[in-house]
């Protein structure tokens, strides 16, 4: 395979969109929102319980997509867990600035933790929607809004 | 099954030398990511000749002038080109007259006119419109705005699993309140022929017109728009290896002149006052300003180059490849074929079991392949098929053998990776 496509496509994104974390869904949320990419058609639907902390308990997803964009549902999912509301929007910070190339040549991607395997993304822009959409729609649901959250 | 492609076959005493047709085609030199492209993406676009191209050139680089006004010389040439075009289109179609002939922007403004133009003046609060569930979002859209404005229904023929119309459901469907039916000649997305012309004889017993959108029929089936009786007819000239921009209404013309105008302004007029306008004779009531001239004189190009090897002949090899790549993909596992209609244009969508057709189409795009991957603006057609997209490999004239191997190898790859 070759050396971008590799990169794209690492066996952690591959493994993540053959067993997807946290794939179900959450049947009393207190957060909920649909994401959509009129592009491809794909959809997400994010589930989350905030307690009164401000901190995830639980967020899950469902819905289809790419490789990129079901691991980076499943990915998200597993990172954001236990997280309070403060630090989910910082790391989608960092992420969106991570896949939209905006870190530079040497990103400092240690802080990124396992969301550091999303850096191949910069090499193909027109994939950088798929990454992003799940980010994008749980955004929305902390915010409880009401419209879907679209990559377009 | 091993099936044939003859690279140089001999049909009706031509020849047909794929090897001597891409040498017409500048672009199929290029290399993407280091690798040949192979083109397989024509239902999206198809690829220019030399000839098409060097002739929409040359009327910018030796005769470029507005037409249809000045008498000065340039601007002779070009009406002249920019006409013959007309007869060029004509005669592909075999229109009864040359003022049958609009030249609009595509396929899209051409259902838009009718639509919004015949529409407007003669669909009524609870009369109704047929289409099919296989119609591209431009074939969908344009009527249901006009239904949403006049109150009208739009009515859907359903289709079977091979990707065909029940014909039954349509003779249902038809009634006294149907005023409308545009249907899609040729799939984009599952490549089906639609037996147009039961579909007009039906609509005609009722006294119905009817619309085709042959986008993607004109490139690969001769059309003959009288024998056909159909009433309207639209296609683009980018499908037809001519340029973007530039497409083509036919209209009978007892149909066109009873519409008015769709848009207003210069050349669709032959009287103007502030008090009142007097309209221009067809074809060119329904040609505001200045039109695509390069576009049009690169159809009529378009159309003598496709000419030159005829129609049948492209017609019968892309058959000979279509087979040969349905057989060659039904080897892979996990792959099922969507669009399995028994006459069919050369048009191969299919989902692969666990890969999402964009993973698809940037693996293969590493190859050097150029497929389409999406909903391929026909999102209800793929909720009929319960699925969000396809991959969908387009064959033309220039596409070979080898070319469909490069693709199943490509596919094979795919599975390894993520099987």
């Amino acid at each position: 395979m070759e050396q971008e496509l590799r990169e794209l496509y690492q066996e952690v994104i591959l493994d993540h969109n053959k067993s997807p974390r946290n794939f179900r869904a959450i049947e009393h949320p207190t957060n909920f929102a649909e994401g959509y990419n009129p592009l491809c058609g794909d959809n997400i639907n994010i589930f989350l319980i905030v307690n009164d902390e401000g901190i995830i308990e639980d967020i899950s997803f469902q819905g289809s997509g790419c490789a990129i964009s079901k691991a980076s549902a499943s990915l998200m999912t597993s990172i954001l867990k236990g997280k309070t509301i403060e630090e989910a929007e910082n790391v989608f910070e960092k992420f969106h600035e991570l896949v939209t190339d905006k870190l530079g040549d040497n990103p400092n991607i240690d802080d990124l933790g396992k969301l550091a395997v999303f850096a191949g993304v910069r090499e193909f822009p027109a994939r950088v929607k798929c990454a992003s959409l799940a980010w994008h729609t749980m955004i929305n649901a902390l915010h409880n809004k009401k419209e879907k959250a679209v990559t377009e | 099954m091993d099936i044939k492609v003859d690279a140089a076959v001999n049909i009706n005493n031509r020849t047909y030398d794929v090897e001597k047709i891409r040498s017409d085609f500048p672009i199929l030199k290029t290399k993407v990511h280091g690798k040949q492209l192979v083109y397989l993406d024509n239902a999206a676009t198809t690829q220019k000749p030399l000839y098409v191209i060097d002739k929409t050139n040359n009327y910018y680089n030796k005769y470029n002038a507005n037409i249809h006004r000045g008498v000065h010389a340039l601007s002779q040439e070009a009406t002249e080109e920019f006409e013959s075009a007309r007869i060029i289109v004509k005669n592909f179609i075999n229109a009864l007259g040359k003022n049958e002939i609009i030249f609009t922007r595509g396929t899209t403004e051409s259902i838009n006119l009718v639509a919004s133009s015949y529409g407007r003046k003669n669909i009524k609060e609870g009369d109704e419109i047929i289409i099919s569930t296989m119609e591209h979002h431009s074939n969908i859209v344009p009527w249901q705005m006009l239904c949403a404005e006049k109150k009208a229904k739009l009515k859907v023929i359903p289709i079977n699993d091979q990707g065909e119309i029940i014909f039954e459901e349509y003779e249902k469907l038809i009634s006294e309140k149907t005023k409308f039916v545009s249907v899609v000649y040729a799939s984009n997305s599952l490549g089906t022929v639609n037996p147009v012309r039961k579909i007009i004889n039906l609509a005609h017993s009722y006294n119905i017109p009817v619309m085709l959108d042959a986008a993607q029929a004109v490139n690969h089936i001769k059309i003959d728009v009288q024998e056909l009786d159909c009433d309207f007819l639209a296609f683009s000239g980018h499908k037809l290896y001519g340029p973007t921009g530039i497409g083509i209404l036919y209209g009978k013309v007892n149909y066109l002149d009873g519409m008015p105008p769709y848009q207003g302004g210069g050349d669709m007029i032959s009287k103007v006052t502030f008090e009142e306008t007097t309209y221009n004779e067809l074809p060119h009531k329904f040609e505001a300003g200045t039109p695509d001239i390069a576009g049009a004189i690169g159809l009529g190009a378009a159309i003598e180059y496709v000419q030159n090897i005829g129609l049948e002949n492209i017609a019968h090899y892309e058959n000979q490849l279509l087979n040969y790549a349905t057989n060659a993909v039904s080897d892979l596992q996990g792959l099922r074929i969507i669009g399995t209609a028994k006459e069919k244009i050369s048009v191969l969508s299919f989902h692969l079991e666990n890969v999402h057709p964009h993973d698809v189409g940037t693996f293969l795009d590493f190859e050097g392949i150029a497929i389409r991957t999406g909903h391929h603006c026909t999102q209800p057609l793929m909720k009929r098929f319960n699925i969000p997209a396809t991959s969908r490999a387009s064959f033309g004239l220039y596409n070979t053998k080898e070319e469909v191997d490069v693709l199943v190898r490509g596919l094979t790859k795919i599975l390894e990776v993520f099987g």
